[in-house]
């Protein structure tokens, strides 16, 4: 039988990855510090050789690992937006990790936890879910922590203490799920859950799903996630609020397909999506520091992505709409923290008065992407949140539908708040002369992506593959 | 040809930001685009054809994002191709009114190139998704406008602009999710849901998508109590953004009301017709006696603004009141609200931008400081004299024709909407009162060294007003565009 093969190139893409995290690893103790680009040049080819194996390895498409791993029209979706966002974030690395010491382990801790979010996406037994999980965490904390200094140790601290925290949570949950039904396999949750006491079942799911709420950046796990995004570098911000999120909301989405229909485990998601959304954007209002607030608007986004997660199963809708709000929201979200570091004396919402006037092409790509994070058209994100809040009303939850509409016009006001200055006619700010060349070309990249793949997301949409194996 | 004409502006704008371009070549590169985007209107004016019941003229379908059955669909019918002409026509006054203004010239004719698009965008959508993205972008635009050409407490003024119109567009979306769920097989295309009618049997979920619905453009027209952005929003706005945004922002609006509100939902419209009525008479009545407390001239405009769309609002809603041997007067009512979105984009397009002739001359737009003005400036007495009449409707000019029609269809079709007539005898008494404020009795600390409108001005002021004059005067070109549609509107919400 094919799905109890072991068919280890079904994970190509991963082996990539991770044999390009070791080769930078290593490689970073043999390269003088001024070629440490190469490196970099290493990263970037594994990344790219990660999609194409990706796209190769959807023409067949099935199971690995005695049906431990699947690879299907989700995996090679998850897998190229991974491989793609990370790209991105490699290219803010040309200057800003760029001669500095740690700047291969830089590279090898991104491209760890991009292998670990790929596993994420394609795990479909528990026991993969945790190899995930810990994969994608455990150099995310490093990675947080790169920054010497007295923000960067407290972030990596609190991303470390809340992993850890959380992880533990999600092995005991796995753990409850096993004792009850005898087997982590995803295919045989569902019977086999069916019938036993409710109470544990659910126990069990909950903390699962709390784990992954983490890598997620969502409530109730999130309290990492602004810290993380301030005190840490801006590749490492930009990193962590976006490729582990993929590879969490896609686990979510496997998992909750997988659970037998006792609960409305939909509910529970929607729960968490509301929650986020609201919180995230409430405690967005006030923040002064632009990546602290867009730190918080990465909760709320985490929100938007689990609205499809929500509705798993009961919408045709909610997986395309998904996989496309994923894309659109990696995307756009880099191209936000990448005006950020394009700009690394400004720290302050004032800082940016005059940007227009300075940088015009800075300030396009930034009203660009903090209008695309709004859902306004036709960036990629709109359509995102179009279709997700579709899902969820054809999903039978109107209300969701109505609390997406109300947060995107709340978060409103905080991007506002940070496109006013830039817009405005003031002098512009001190800290607006210098600015880092990669980062700014990043930041307009991606805000053109994102309007592209918003005009053209007919095309993209028919190109993806929705097929989901059980 | 129809898509030509929409994104003509858009490619003009793209042109005038291509660097090296100059400041002169920016204003003159935006009267020349202006022009051309006029010609072509006049060429589909020419070529127009009233098209079938259920179809567009000009009608163009592109897949866009074919998962939802969403594409770009355009066409023009008897509701909007008098308001796609009417956008020309004032995005061309302002252009010509705009050519010596030195601030940021190349950026500012980009801008409202990119708006006119955008506007023009909403009137010949037939796709819901396709509406919604030009009518989301047209705040976005006028966002930028306040915010970056305004003055005054423009920051301020701007952000709840924004954010309020955006609750409006938010509202708007989820109606529009709501009818695409509705429709079987799931659709976002305006024809096919027309045709569809998927709440022909009424029900809750029909009265909450109208809702929502009629929530977005009671913000966007605005309407009692919805309107509180929009004087401040007038108030810190250029004199162009203000007639572009009394002009044909809030036509996207009412245009709306026909357009998605009594054409894809009926049976909706025909239980809710009285709320509606009763919003637009109360808007009628509230905006007029506003009006009357104001000191700033464009306050008061503004003002006139919530009441000349009160009168739109109260006739669509008429329309809706079915009763039998009613249907020829309720088709005169939704001709008669065409006519006006037409005749009120005109006047007050030229409002504001003799507004703005007040401001360059003497930094106030307070009516009490001016006095005895038709002394040093007749011709701007002269042309406010015109406007003020057309606005409240004078034989003769097209308000008149509008708001005869609009009082016609209501009467006949519910009585009581003849309160709705106080409000035009209170506007009068507004305009007539400023008229005298203003440009007669002794000269005003601001009126002194008043400089009279000149060449540009004049010729970006004059032509909205014989505009409104020739559709005073002959009114049938244009209602023989309207009236098919008009009645075509009202045979859909049968009776």
């Amino acid at each position: 039988m094919q799905s109890m093969a072991m068919r280890p190139l079904a994970m190509l893409p991963e082996m990539l990855l991770f044999g390009g995290g070791l080769a930078c690893l290593l490689g970073g103790s043999f390269t003088a510090r001024r070629r440490q680009w190469r490196l970099r040049a290493v990263a970037a080819l594994a990344l790219l050789g990660c999609a194409v194996a990706a796209v190769l390895g959807s023409l067949v498409p099935g199971s690995a690992f005695e049906g431990a791993f699947v690879v299907d029209g989700v995996t090679t979706a998850g897998r190229v937006t991974v491989a793609v966002a990370t790209l991105l974030v490699l290219l803010l690395a040309g200057d800003e990790v760029a001669g500095n010491d740690r700047e291969s382990e830089t590279y090898a801790l991104v491209l760890f936890a991009a292998t670990g979010a790929l596993v994420l996406t394609g795990a479909r037994d528990l026991l993969v879910l945790a190899v995930g999980f810990l994969l994608a965490s455990l150099p995310v904390y490093a990675l947080v922590g790169l920054r010497r200094t007295a923000r960067g140790a407290e972030a990596a601290l609190k991303t470390y203490l809340v992993g850890a925290i959380f992880g533990i949570l999600m092995l005991l949950g796995v753990t409850l799920v096993y004792g009850l039904a005898g087997s982590t396999s995803y295919p045989d949750l569902a019977a086999r859950l069916e019938g036993l006491p409710t109470v544990a079942v659910a126990a069990g799911v909950v903390l699962v799903v709390a784990g992954l709420a983490f890598e997620a950046g969502a409530v109730p796990a999130h309290f990492w996630v602004p810290d993380a995004a301030q005190g840490s570098t801006g590749l490492a911000a930009a990193f962590v609020t976006t490729v582990p999120k993929i590879g969490a909301v896609i686990a979510l989405y496997r998992l909750l397909l997988a659970l037998p229909d006792t609960l409305a485990w939909g509910l529970l998601v929607a729960v968490i999506a509301t929650a986020s959304m609201t919180l995230g954007n409430l405690a967005a209002f006030g923040q002064e520091d632009p990546r602290r607030l867009l730190g918080w608007s990465t909760v709320s986004q985490a929100g938007y992505l689990l609205v499809p997660v929500a509705v798993a199963g009961t919408s045709d809708l909610a997986l395309p709409s998904m996989l496309l709000y994923l894309a659109a929201y990696a995307v756009t979200n880099i191209a936000a923290f990448a005006v950020t570091t394009a700009l690394p004396d400004v720290r302050d919402l004032a800082g940016y008065a005059g940007l227009l006037r300075r940088r015009p092409g800075l300030a396009v790509a930034l009203v660009v992407a903090l209008l695309g994070l709004v859902g306004t058209p036709p960036t990629a994100v709109f359509v995102g949140k179009l279709t997700t809040a579709t899902a969820a009303w054809d999903g039978g939850m109107p209300w969701l539908t109505v609390v997406v509409l109300g947060n995107s016009l709340v978060s409103l006001f905080y991007y506002l708040r940070w496109v006013a200055p830039a817009l405005a006619r003031a002098d512009p700010a001190s800290g607006l002369t210098a600015t880092r060349p990669w980062s700014a070309r990043t930041a307009q990249l991606g805000a053109a992506i994102s309007v592209v793949v918003g005009l053209g997301a007919g095309l993209l949409w028919a190109l993806v593959d929705v097929s989901v194996l059980p | 040809m129809l898509s030509l004409t929409v994104f003509l502006p858009l490619v003009a704008a793209l042109l005038l930001l291509v660097p090296g371009v100059g400041p002169r070549a920016a204003r003159w590169g935006w009267v020349l685009a202006s022009v051309l985007e006029l010609a072509l209107v006049g060429v589909l004016w020419w070529r127009y054809e009233t098209p079938a019941d259920g179809s567009l003229a000009f009608d163009e379908q592109v897949p866009w994002i074919p998962g939802v059955d969403s594409s770009y669909h355009v066409g023009l019918d008897g509701l909007s191709l008098p308001l796609v002409a009417m956008t020309a026509v004032v995005f061309l006054a302002c252009a010509v009114y705009s050519v010596r203004d030195p601030d940021r010239p190349r950026s500012r004719a980009a801008l409202f190139l990119a708006l006119e698009t955008v506007c023009l965008g909403v009137f010949a959508a037939a796709d819901l998704i396709l509406f919604f993205v030009f009518f989301d972008l047209s705040i976005v635009g006028m966002y930028v406008v306040i915010a970056g050409w305004g003055h005054g407490d423009r920051a301020r003024s701007a952000l709840q602009f924004f954010l309020y119109t955006f609750l409006g567009s938010l509202a708007l979306l989820a109606g529009f999710i709501g009818l695409y769920l509705a429709a079987d097989p799931h659709t976002f295309d305006m024809l096919e849901l027309a045709r569809q009618d998927p709440f022909a049997g009424g029900g809750t979920v029909a009265a909450a998508v109208l809702g929502a619905i009629l929530l977005g453009l009671a913000v966007k027209t605005p309407t009692v109590p919805f309107h509180t952005w929009l004087p401040p929003a007038h108030t810190d706005a250029p004199a162009v953004g203000s007639a572009v945004l009394a002009g044909v922002l809030l036509k996207l609006g009412t245009y709306g009301f026909v357009r998605l509100g009594m054409v894809l939902l009926p049976e909706a419209w025909r239980a809710w017709a009285w709320v509606v009525l009763v919003v637009g008479l109360v808007s009628v009545l509230w905006g007029a006696l506003v009006a009357l407390a104001q000191k700033d001239l464009k306050r008061m405009i503004a003002y006139t603004s919530v009441n000349h769309m009160g009168y739109v609002v109260l006739a669509v809603g008429a329309a809706g009141v079915v009763s039998s041997g009613t249907t020829e007067a309720r088709s005169i009512a939704v001709s008669g609200a065409v006519t006006q979105m037409v005749s009120h984009g005109l006047v007050t397009a030229a409002l504001f931008l003799i507004a703005g002739v007040f401001l360059d001359r003497s930094g106030t737009y307070e009516i009490d400081r001016f006095g005895g003005l038709a002394g040093p400036a007749p011709r701007t007495t002269g042309l406010f004299a015109v406007a003020a009449f057309a606005s409240l409707g004078l034989p003769a000019l097209s308000g008149f024709v509008a708001e005869f029609q609009i009082f016609t269809g209501s009467i006949a079709a519910v009585p009581w909407s003849v309160v709705g007539l106080l409000g035009i005898l209170v506007v009068s008494r507004v305009l007539l009162w400023t008229l005298q404020r203003v440009f007669t009795g002794d000269l005003g600390p601001s009126s002194r060294g008043f400089t009279d409108v000149g060449g540009h001005e004049l010729w970006a002021i004059a032509p909205l007003l014989v505009l409104s004059l020739v559709i005073g005067v002959a009114p049938r070109p244009l209602l023989d565009v309207v009236e098919p549609a008009a009645r075509s509107v009202v045979g859909l919400l049968g009776g």
